[in-house]
């Protein structure tokens, strides 16, 4: 181990996780690897470690013939200081070595708060941020994620971006790129073929015009860069690659667990909701493969607790077979089974009383919005009568605290609406009065409001988001409302939620204003402890970039939106149409009841979507 | 239901687990090695391990001993080992597997090695003032425990204790007592920087070598 390192690690808060060593992590011979690749993971190790995606892909190229892939995290702000006096440049956990002596760094980056931690990462590489500013083809600097379905706000460090899901387009950028390095090819020569692989985009091959008024003119792609990126998607859950011998963490993660996919994509298109659209279309695993890698990852790490894991647990067509196939392996061997992203109705309550055998925690509910019309308008399909049902089965079954969760600022929303959230919050409190076997334990409810963030490629993408004024305007108006003394209210700030509406529907602009804030100072800015308003609100400031008009102005149907470049599979009039309906408090059918004709299906070979 | 204890090393970059850690660490690797532990009864069951004595973040160890129950009826020691130690991660070997005849709290004595590293100084020759400062008849030493702080004359719990020059710096070697009173080899280097700073290393990493009773027998 490096001898600096040494001296700075018992001085630093949890030092196991920047030491790598764990059971299970991938060593090779760097004689037999002709291809290193950095996978630099935005935030710390604990969240890192408990990201599904980065596992996943982690494995799938370190199955390449002659890569190594290694783990790379952003330190916490004490090591990183440490680092910085010491003059230690970031370094992958495997081997120890800099992440600038690697050929490739790819980022996973699945918030847009993470976005001055990538330009952190980089120059505590030693790697200049900005694509320009690296003009050899080594080492390549690229992304991924969530996030990426609008590529522009980072567009300008990235030298390409990967669109969609990456078990197979990671590798076949990392076969092009070693045949490129191999060859000699210049970094715009190689670029240009890379455009050619589907999903990848390469920002430096569209050209971007304003309008007068700020917004966006016209898009051109060029050297023959496609006009349009089509996200990439895994047909088949059941043959694709799943790691079963995944790295087994010697300190504490966030998600400490095995965790398998139920399935990818969701049936329910909430209209707030990115991820239920740009998931799309619905592809499931057999239940035979879920409690095959359930039970073998069990057996491999020695957890002893396994997530089933989706946007929708309960919309998984063989849930119950699937748990009780898991649940006849766990039983014996006191693994307990958890099943996030329950919906509230009486089949997940069934389900939930079945695998919750011993610990009764708090069982946490997403109603969204307060009133029926609200719900409605964001075809989030819960009746109040199956929220309180499920409570009522709940608190008989022995639980006594129930979390729900609230969006505020939704489009449509009136101060009604936003009463109605106290209302759900006493009906739940009376239910438990009724019903409760046991009063003397008493009764936590919480309620927890967030700031609606407008997202690109949802069918909210042209709304404006409230300004704070109007959204601390309805917590206080909430907050007055809520008298009981057992319901507890917390609200998420205004503040960071603003600043995320600005990434979220950035343009190429907003790339200057990440690189302002991380120069001032910003890094893990999705950290309450390293979040500061005013140093964005002054990176705003210098770059001339107006935050409102990024996050709290209406679009125009007709308007160029940054983020059109991306094909997601769903198709913008479909959106619109989605949200024509809010704004007529119009439920859509969720995708099994009956096809609404997105367009994600064309993603599939066959296009039958198995939602 | 056999009650077993176990030798085993922690070096390497294993030394950074903390031993809250290290105790999650060890559960499951007797689960992905195959083994049953047996586990405490109650609303959260946890398995009855024990480790004797509770080792320092960043300090190295070639005597760390546990003692665990397991609910096989026959085990091999041989191949338990085996099974533990593929299952482990880097840094951390077990190297013995035994049935314990007394308790682990007959640990009286251990013996530790410290690396001494100064960074503008010729290590060498501050072996004979550090050889006199560790000679002296009282050195009080400041220490947060528990139960707060005070002070404590290491002299009479620290034992054999000897100074040479080393290639990384300069090597101690002593013998410091576990229980009533514990001394963390720590309080080696920081009796020097309390005392006598001119003589305090730039750097100390401290490795434990074994464990002995009351009667400065091996401890098994």
């Amino acid at each position: 181990m490096d001898k600096r390192l040494e001296r700075i690690l018992p001085r630093v808060q949890k030092p196991a996780r920047y030491t790598g060593g764990e059971y299970n992590q991938i060593i090779k011979d760097k004689a037999e690897v002709d291809l290193r690749m950095a996978f630099c993971f935005p935030d710390t190790y604990e969240i890192g470690m408990s990201n599904i995606g980065m596992r996943i892909l982690y494995g799938v190229i370190n199955q390449m013939p002659g890569v190594w892939c290694e783990r790379v995290f952003a330190p916490w702000g004490d090591m990183r200081e440490e680092m910085l006096q010491a003059g230690i440049p970031l370094y992958a956990l495997e081997s120890g070595d800099p992440v600038a002596e690697f050929d490739v760094l790819g980022f996973s980056i699945g918030y847009e708060m993470a976005y001055t931690t990538v330009l952190d990462m980089l120059h505590l590489s030693g790697i200049p941020l900005r694509s320009a500013d690296r003009p050899d083809l080594v080492p390549l600097v690229f992304a991924g994620g969530t996030s990426c379905v609008n590529p522009e706000p980072m567009a300008d460090f990235m030298d390409l971006m990967v669109i969609g899901e990456g078990e197979e387009v990671d590798c076949e950028v990392l076969e092009l790129f070693r045949k490129a390095r191999n060859e000699g090819w210049s970094k715009r020569q190689f670029l240009i073929a890379a455009s050619r692989i589907e999903g990848v985009y390469v920002p430096s091959l569209y050209e971007h015009t304003y309008n007068p008024d700020g917004t966006l003119a016209s898009v051109t792609p060029l050297e023959g860069a496609p006009e349009r990126v089509r996200k990439r998607i895994i047909e088949d859950m059941d043959s694709v690659y799943f790691p079963l011998h995944p790295i087994v963490p010697s300190t504490e993660i966030v998600h400490d667990r095995v965790n398998v996919e139920l399935f990818r994509g969701c049936i329910r298109g909430c209209r707030f909701c990115q991820a239920g659209y740009v998931y799309r279309p619905v592809r499931a695993k057999s239940p035979e493969t879920v409690a095959r890698q359930g039970i073998e990852l069990l057996k491999n790490t020695g957890y002893q607790e396994a997530t089933l894991m989706s946007l929708s647990s309960s919309d998984y067509r063989h849930l119950s077979e699937t748990c009780d196939a898991m649940l006849e392996w766990c039983e014996p061997r006191s693994c307990s089974l958890s099943l996030p992203s329950l919906r509230a109705d009486n089949f997940s309550m069934d389900i939930m009383q079945r695998i919750q055998k011993v610990r009764k925690g708090g069982l946490t509910f997403a109603p969204e919005a307060g009133s029926q019309r609200l719900r409605d308008a964001i075809n989030k399909n819960v009746k109040e009568e199956d929220l309180l049902n499920s409570c009522r089965v709940a608190f008989e079954g022995g639980w006594n605290g129930v979390k729900l969760y609230f969006m505020l600022g939704l489009p449509t929303e009136t101060d009604e609406d936003v009463l109605g959230i106290s209302e759900i919050a006493n009906q739940v409190l009376h239910t438990w009065r009724e019903h409760s076997p046991n009063k003397n334990r008493g009764v936590r409810i919480t309620v927890s409001t967030s700031m609606f963030i407008p997202k690109p490629h949802s069918p909210f993408q042209w709304e404006a988001q409230v300004p704070m004024e109007e959204y601390m305007r309805k917590v206080t108006l909430l907050r007055d409302s809520i008298k009981a003394r057992n319901v507890t209210y917390n609200w998420h700030d205004a503040q960071t939620s603003l600043i995320e509406a600005v990434l979220s529907r950035g343009d190429r602009r907003v790339g200057a204003a990440i690189e302002e804030v991380w120069r001032t100072g910003g890094f893990l800015d999705a950290w309450s402890d390293y979040f500061d308003f005013d140093r964005w609100m002054k990176a705003f400031a210098v770059c001339g970039i107006d935050p409102a008009f990024y996050a709290c102005r209406e679009r125009s149907r007709e308007e160029v939106l940054p983020w059109d470049v991306i094909d997601v599979g769903v198709r913008k009039d479909h959106l619109w149409h989605e949200r024509e309906m809010a704004y007529q408090s119009q439920l859509s059918p969720d995708c099994r009841k009956q096809c609404t004709g997105c367009g994600a299906a064309g993603l599939l070979k066959g296009g039958v979507c198995d939602a | 239901m056999l009650k077993l204890r176990m030798r085993f090393e922690k070096t390497g970059r294993a030394v950074y687990i903390s031993h809250l850690d290290l105790m999650h660490t060890l559960q499951r690797v007797f689960l992905r090695a195959g083994y049953r532990l047996k586990y405490s009864e109650g609303f959260n069951p946890h398995p009855v391990v024990s480790i004797a004595v509770p080792l320092s973040v960043g300090c190295a160890s070639v005597c760390e001993i546990m003692d665990f129950s397991l609910l096989d009826e026959e085990v091999d020691f041989q191949k338990l080992r085996e099974d533990l130690n593929r299952s482990m991660p880097e840094g951390i070997t077990v190297t013995e597997i035994y049935v314990p005849e007394r308790k682990a709290s007959a640990i009286r004595w251990m013996k530790v090695t410290g690396i001494f590293e100064y960074d503008n100084k010729d290590a060498a020759a501050l072996v004979p003032a550090l050889t006199d400062f560790y000679a002296r008849p009282e050195i009080p030493v400041n220490r947060r425990t528990k139960r707060g702080e005070g002070v404590i004359d290491i002299v009479p719990h620290v034992r054999d204790l000897s100074v040479s020059a080393d290639a990384e710096g300069v090597r101690l070697t002593a013998t410091v007592s576990v229980n009533e009173p514990s001394i963390n080899p720590e309080l080696l280097a920081a009796a020097l920087r309390q005392n006598a700073p001119e003589l305090a290393p730039d750097f100390a990493k401290f490795t434990r070598l074994e464990v002995y009773d009351e009667t400065m027998e091996i401890f098994r």
